[in-house]
């Protein structure tokens, strides 16, 4: 089915949606619903974890590694200890018996290298940042200050800082490993050789995806509460994952399971940086309970932009075979993913996320994939907002671009040419993925309308005749991405650690309210604003009258938490089938009100009523009143109508769409302006479209921020030079561009919402939406590809050389990050 | 240490503080003012933004002895009396959807309400500039740009 949206921008929708709610008709799925969230954000009653403060809480403080490889030697904390206002403070050794090994989830191969990664360094640290010791103290000053008393000795070893030499083991990460190959992933669909054979056309291509830092605006924090005497510890963290941390600190730190209370409060964004387990909470833990008082860290952003995961880093060798019309054959993807120095809790499963999305939308006979782990005295990497599919996505769609222009066919041309026609659906990739539907024609029909393709290219050709200084570049992204992570078998068969099911628990109070339960924990994405419009349409309820419980282990017991795009997909459609579960309960009742058969009652509106006499009603408010009391239920009937449901879908989901973007480029200066962006997401059913535009926005903003504006840059000796936010060109708002967005509808099959998840949608296409731009507009000065940020710096060496602006053999440094010198991060001015 | 005497959202404090803490860690750690918070060490962000004599201030690039004798408004006075009255700029962020997280929030309310006292009526790309000195990692800003738009036409309506 498909539909497209007549109401046009999701602005007029909201003005023309009603504040009020009415259980009877109105249905609040597909209403533009302001957010119940933004009550307390807006006026400041926040309970973000740095403002939690207990009787006696004490600040721990880190002390870090300032080498990127060394032995150490020597580490003496008791000057510390004297100075004023500190409790206590310990080295590596002195909790080594209590602080275990951060865990790795996503051991991806039976043969991967799984390092030890204590949470306090003990024998080497392998990167800037690495922790090495810390001091407990009365005052979050006193804390920092007594860093300063600590004596560390370090005997320097050699970093090791790019992918490609530390695959000749010359100097090793870990030395006890011999190796600094993490593993080696190979994956094949149908036969890339023969494939190959086949062609008339076979275009290789390198594309550097850079180092990122993820930088939610909330940096991490964690408390810890213990009850020293009864072993039981309450852990508030600024984490996406409260659930799974609960199990990793049981595992890691060997205090029960049962004894930890994880609690995510206000989480101010995350974008996969929170979506892990972190020293700094395992050792607030142990410290906590060694003092029997409670502790409380906050990293600085300086801080922790050497000790929260950094994102992407992939050297990607690409290989395209075809035919002269421009029929693809087959894709051959050589992937090196940087590590770091550890393994996190799915760094290297992130990579190979990518590898079911090379082929993309499009329809191949032979398709090979390997991806090779290597590790770095860098900081570890893990997922950032898209895990692999950016990566997988940006190298498709600029090599379908390349492949366009070495052919002469126009690149939109050429993508309809391969993809899967919509009356294909569902279809099985090459990839051995069944995307289960899609509609890349209606997308990219009404992507090319609002973007007026045909005049923007007849005002390209007119720059490029009068050679206009200012050239307008044009970029197509036609992307798809499997999102919705799902099915605990197919996790199972990657060797994830662990399922990918969701819960939600649905509890009928007594005066008629009802409280939603969900294990998912929202840190933006307004769950609690979505998922009562999901219980108010299938309960009959009034929206106001639904509250969302969530980021509590001991009010939200079961969940696997908020990532990959799986909240609405998986946990929003728990909610409807626990709504289900609750409607069938209650449906007993009603009819043993009603005094009739179960099989006669309709549902409808909040009401059940008996077939044939709608009169005869009553509502499930009179239900859940009825069996709270309980006085006269049906015989055997358990006095209650909540109900629980654990989803565990089938498939992914596949949302898709197309992007158009424009960049006029000034050819004197380098600089890049956008200057239009459509973006048309097809993500099946929409639940709330305000917070969906609002999803779609921030992704583009950061997708578009990879191609412009990011990149963590190391120096030789392993430093990070991109170490705050002076230096790290997060885009303000006159480094963005207004955007244009749009949708069409092509539900999802595999959920009874149709939905298909848009968290990371906006990232994963505009990326190589814009580098095309970019790359478009130099055409005509012989360059075929850019260095990712596209500085005005490298755009204008690129126009000079008619070069790709930065490739390996021009870095200024053993690092490729070091393409990008420290005075030209900052890019746009 | 150094004694201040400063007026917070309306109330009066007087105050013995060390000559180095921040006016942000004032604020959250003693006076428990913790709607505004803190989001950089280098004062690029803006999350921790208030009003100081009527300017708007990054308060972690202020020290609070710098602060005596000020009046300084938070994100938790700037609606005037009442636990649930909003500044109109609350009012537009929220009809605008203008925040996800909303950790960006009260610093980029702050420095938007400051905007339009400089420039009541200010064109999108105003706006923009306006609030380059806060950065959002949610939304792209596009909302937020819509949502200052929209406060200012209340605001001249007024």
């Amino acid at each position: 089915m498909t539909e497209e949206l007549d109401a046009g921008l999701v602005a007029e929708q909201i003005a023309e949606s009603g504040e009020q709610s009415s259980p009877d008709g109105t249905r609040q799925i597909g209403q533009a619903r302001r957010r119940k969230e933004d009550a307390k954000l807006i006026t400041g009653q926040t309970r973000w974890t740095d403002n939690i403060t207990l009787p006696g809480l004490l600040h721990m403080a880190v002390l870090r590694s300032p080498m990127a490889h060394a032995r150490i030697s020597r580490v003496d904390v008791s000057a510390a200890i004297k100075r004023p206002g500190v409790i206590a403070a310990f080295s590596g050794a002195d909790l080594a018996a209590d602080l275990g090994s951060l865990p790795c989830a996503w051991p991806v191969t039976a043969d991967m290298v799984h390092p030890d990664h204590p949470p306090l360094a003990t024998e080497e640290v392998r990167y800037v940042g690495d922790a090495v010791a810390v001091v407990v103290a009365r005052g979050r000053y006193q804390a920092a200050d007594a860093l300063e008393a600590i004596e560390v000795e370090y005997e320097p070893l050699p970093p090791v800082l790019d992918m490609e030499e530390a695959l000749k083991d010359e100097a090793l990460v870990h030395s006890d490993k011999g190796t600094n190959k993490c593993f080696l992933w190979p994956f094949d669909g149908g036969d890339y050789d023969a494939a190959k054979a086949k062609a008339e056309v076979v275009l290789k291509r390198r594309f550097i995806q850079q180092r990122l830092i993820p930088t939610a605006l909330e940096p991490r924090c964690v408390v810890v509460e213990p009850i020293a005497a009864a072993n039981e510890f309450t852990v508030y963290s600024a984490t996406q994952i409260p659930h799974i941390l609960r199990v990793m600190l049981a595992l890691v730190t060997s205090i029960p399971e049962h004894k930890i209370r994880v609690i995510a409060p206000d989480v101010g964004g995350g974008f996969g940086s929170k979506l892990n387990v972190y020293a700094e909470e395992v050792i607030a833990l142990v410290v906590a309970k060694r003092l029997g008082r409670p502790v409380k860290w906050t990293e600085s952003r300086s801080e922790g932009y050497q000790a929260t995961i950094h994102g992407r880093d992939q050297i990607q060798d690409i290989e395209i075979a075809a035919k002269r019309d421009g029929t693809i054959l087959g894709l051959s993807v050589d992937l090196k993913a940087d590590m770091g120095a550890y393994l996190q809790l799915v760094t290297p499963g992130i990579p190979i996320l990518g590898a079911f999305m090379f082929n993309s939308i499009y329809k191949m006979e032979g398709y090979r994939f390997r991806c090779t782990g290597v590790f770095t005295t860098k900081t570890p990497t893990d997922a950032y907002r898209g895990a692999g599919r950016p990566e997988a996505t940006y190298a498709i769609e600029r090599i379908m671009t390349e492949l366009a222009v070495e052919l002469g066919i126009d690149p939109m041309e050429i993508r309809r040419k391969n993809w899967i026609k919509h009356e294909e659906f569902p279809y099985e990739t090459i990839a051995g993925m069944t995307y289960d539907s899609g509609n890349y024609e209606a997308a990219t029909d009404r992507a090319m309308q609002l973007f007026g393709y045909d005049e923007l290219l007849r005002e390209q050709q007119e720059r490029r005749d009068r050679h206009d200084p200012v050239q307008l570049g044009i970029g197509i992204s036609t992307f798809t991405e499997m999102c919705g992570l799902a099915p605990s078998r197919v996790l199972g068969s990657l060797s994830y650690g662990a399922g990918g099911w969701e819960a939600a628990s649905i509890r009928m109070l007594p005066t008629g309210k009802v409280e939603v339960v969900t294990g998912t924990s929202p840190h933006g994405q307004g769950h609690g604003t979505s998922w009562s419009q999901i219980a108010a349409d299938a309960l009959g309820v009034a929206f106001e009258d639904v509250e969302v419980i969530h980021g509590d282990t001991d009010s939200a017991p079961m969940g696997m938490d908020t990532y990959g795009s799986r909240s609405l997909v998986v946990g929003g459609v728990a909610v409807h089938l626990a709504a289900q579960k609750v409607i069938e309960k209650a449906r007993r009742v009603a009819a043993h009100m009603l005094e009739a058969d179960e099989g006669d009652i309709d549902f409808a509106a909040g009401s059940f009523s008996v077939k044939g006499s709608p009169e005869a009603s009553k509502t499930i408010q009179d239900v859940a009143l009825a069996t709270f009391a309980a006085h006269d239920l049906p015989e055997g009937m358990e006095p209650s109508i909540n109900a629980d449901a654990v989803l565990d879908p089938e498939n992914f989901s596949f949302p898709h769409g197309t992007h158009l973007c424009a960049v006029e480029i000034d050819t004197e200066t380098g600089f890049t302006k956008i200057r239009s962006y459509v973006a048309v997401d097809d993500i099946g059913n929409v639940i709330n479209p305000m917070i969906v535009e609002g999803q779609v926005h921030g992704g583009l903003a950061q997708g578009i921020a990879q191609a412009l504006y990011e990149e963590a840059v190391y120096d030789a000796e392993g430093n990070l030079i991109t170490g705050s936010l002076v230096d790290y060109l997060v885009p303000a708002a006159p480094d963005l561009p207004e955007f244009t967005t749009d949708r069409t509808v092509t539900a999802a099959t595999s959920n009874p919402l149709g939905v298909k998840g848009v968290g990371e949608a906006g990232t994963i296409a505009s990326t190589p939406a814009v580098m095309n731009a970019v790359v478009d507009a130099l055409r005509p000065y012989g360059v075929n590809d850019i260095r990712m940020p596209a500085t005005p710096e490298r755009v204008w060496r690129a126009i000079q050389e008619g070069s790709s602006g930065g490739e390996r053999s021009a870095a200024g440094t053993v690092s490729y990050g070091g393409a990008q010198t420290a005075a030209t991060a900052g890019g746009a001015e | 240490m150094p004694r201040i005497e400063v007026t917070v959202d309306g109330v009066n404090y007087v105050d013995e503080v060390e000559p180095r803490l921040l006016l942000a860690h004032y604020l959250r750690d003693e006076l428990g003012l913790v709607g505004t918070p803190i989001g950089c060490d280098t004062s690029n962000c803006g999350s921790c933004t208030v009003h100081v004599d009527g300017m708007s201030v990054k308060s972690c690039s202020m020290l609070a002895v710098q602060a005596d004798g000020a009046e300084i408004t938070t994100i938790q006075g700037i609606a005037g009396e009442g636990a649930t009255a909003l500044h109109p700029m609350q009012q537009a962020f929220h009809e605008k959807h203008a925040l996800q997280c909303g950790y960006c929030t009260p610093g980029m309310i702050m420095a938007a309400i400051d905007l339009l006292k400089d420039n009541p009526s200010p064109s999108d790309e105003e706006i923009r500039h306006g609030l380059e000195g806060n950065l959002c990692r949610c939304t792209g800003y596009q909302n937020i740009v819509r949502a200052v738009a929209q406060a200012a036409t209340a605001e001249v309506a007024r």
